[in-house]
């Protein structure tokens, strides 16, 4: 159990209503020093919505969130997002749009800017693609770049919100692989949502699941196998026993 | 760039099969190449000159009413050879200039910030909207009175016939923007004004391009409104004259060269959006 470490982030009794629409109903989590956790659920359990207000976005209707003792009452930089497209600048090449993150970095030379993007790049294994503009990448480059902004500028709390939903079942995959690796390296605070349970077993020291209508936690599951972990995972009955119990927690009376 | 950008032509990529590929009728329409089209494009024109000759040599209308195509042509080269038509061609270029970039210049700032804030956007977007229902025509007296028949009445007559279009394009162009994109620059601690000037409105520059290239076409149709109904000079004026004395061909030349001039501003402006936004696919 890693519940011992240091709580980063903290969920206190957050409500969010869109309207009459209640779309998370007195949620509280925290999340653990550099703990990899995964909040699943079916669409419409209010889980990106969750991400929403930890990123700031979105103000909680009641309750609050708070990183490292700190209320927070809007976005920032202690708190890296990536999004499920990957809003990638079009008119900046991939080093460019990870540099243009980096601009908000207080005494950063441009050199030092484009070094640092440089080497981000080749973390996510997109070394020779530097100078491609967006519109020359695939989606799954695409989101690496992403992926990289989000890593350049070392925010305390990375927040995943269905990054690769939009791609295609190999190259997801390859994602997962490349995200399980790039963490266990450089080791951060990760929330990564998704419908995908094995992505969140994959991937996850913890996976949170979540029930619609309103969304609410239904239960928290540690994940105990071993790291680092490898695609070969999948297929091994403890990852297969997580599956199973994962999705009969979603599946439970449900709507 | 160093690299070579994949640009346009992905058919050109499709594996070449060896030996005599089987002719296939595709569901699915192809897209011709640029020497097709072109060729295309020209056959229409060449058809289109067939028809009209035809038309004039079996008599069937008199030359009077519907010169022929060499006559409209000798007619032309007469006004290029005396210099008038080099000279209406640039006064008329000049206006058009004039009050385009005036209904440009004005309608971009405002444009912007109504597509960025509700509040501007309450204030500008329904008076542009009445107002851009009422006839231009219509103002032509009213200009006249205002501002005499010089140029300042050109201008004044192209700038109501695109400066509220513009405004209400432009501002569409902002707001086309996805959100996501300014929830990016908020996660990366960028203010509103920083997210605006660095993310929004460059996101919509090439829309915005593309709006003012239509605005260009309406100008060209606005000077010559203009000029047809009180002016000394420019192309509009050479057509009422040409009328006065029942000269149909110069008519129907100059005609000709107001559609060949629109033609060329607006690739002119096509390939200023090629150059400009070369990031983006298969822009034409």
């Amino acid at each position: 159990m890693t519940l011992l470490t240091a709580r980063k982030v903290e969920v206190a009794n957050v409500t969010k209503q869109f309207g009459e629409v209640t779309a998370l109903s007195d949620i509280s989590l925290t999340l653990g020093q550099n703990e990899f956790v995964s909040v699943v659920g079916a669409s419409g359990c209010g889980k990106s919505t969750l991400l929403s207000v930890i990123a700031g976005l979105e103000p909680p209707t009641a309750g609050s969130a708070s990183l490292g003792g700190h209320v927070l009452t809007g976005p920032g930089r202690d708190r890296g997002v990536v999004f499920q497209s990957a809003t990638l600048l079009p008119w900046l090449s991939a080093l460019g749009n990870v540099e243009f993150a980096l601009r908000g970095e207080e005494g950063l030379t441009k050199k030092q800017r484009i070094d640092r993007a440089r080497e981000v790049l080749a973390q996510v294994g997109l070394d020779g693609f530097e100078d491609k503009f967006p519109s020359q990448l695939s989606g799954g480059m695409q989101q690496r770049v992403a992926l990289a902004r989000s890593l350049s500028y070392g925010p305390e709390v990375l927040l995943m919100d269905e990054p690769f939903g939009a791609l295609d079942a190999l190259t997801r995959r390859t994602m997962q692989e490349l995200l399980t690796q790039v963490w266990e390296k450089h080791r951060m605070t990760v929330m990564l949502i998704t419908h995908d349970i094995e992505e969140a077993v994959f991937t996850s020291d913890r996976v949170i699941v979540m029930t619609p209508r309103p969304g609410r936690i239904r239960a928290e599951i540690p994940i105990e196998l071993d790291r680092p972990r490898h695609a070969d995972l999948i297929g091994t009955p403890a990852f297969h026993s997580y599956y199973t119990e994962i999705l009969a927690l979603i599946h439970e009376r449900g709507h | 760039m160093s690299t070579a950008p994949v640009q346009g032509a992905p058919t050109a990529d499709t594996p070449v099969t060896a030996g005599a590929p089987p002719r296939r009728r595709s569901v699915v329409a192809q897209p011709l190449t640029r020497a097709q089209y072109l060729t295309t494009a020209v056959l229409g024109f060449l058809g289109l000159l067939a028809i009209w000759t035809a038309i004039t040599l079996s008599g069937l209308v008199n030359p009077l009413f519907l010169p022929s195509p060499l006559a409209v042509a000798s007619a032309l080269a007469e006004q290029a050879a005396n210099g008038q038509l080099l000279e209406d061609v640039t006064v008329s270029t000049y206006r058009v200039m004039c009050g385009y970039l005036l209904a440009t210049v004005m309608a971009l700032p405002i444009g912007l910030l109504a597509g960025s804030f509700a509040r501007v956007e309450a204030v500008v977007e329904p008076i542009m909207d009445f107002i851009r229902y009422m006839p231009v025509v219509a103002f032509v007296p009213l200009t006249i009175l205002w501002v005499g028949t010089d140029d300042a009445q050109k201008f004044l007559i192209i700038w109501l016939g695109t400066f509220f279009q513009q405004v209400l394009m432009v501002s569409d162009a902002v707001r086309q923007v996805p959100s996501s994109f300014r929830n990016l620059g908020a996660t990366l601690g960028l203010s509103r004004l920083q997210i605006l000037i660095r993310i929004v409105f460059p996101s919509s520059l090439p829309r915005v391009w593309d709006a003012l290239r239509i605005s260009l076409g309406w100008a060209w149709t606005w000077l010559v409104v203009a000029e047809l109904v009180a002016a000394t000079s420019g192309m509009g004026y050479r057509i009422t004259q040409a009328q006065r004395f029942l000269a149909t061909d110069v008519i129907i030349g100059y005609v000709l060269v107001l559609g060949v001039l629109g033609l060329v501003f607006d690739q002119l402006m096509r390939a200023g959006g090629r150059s400009l936004f070369r990031y983006q696919k298969g822009r034409s």
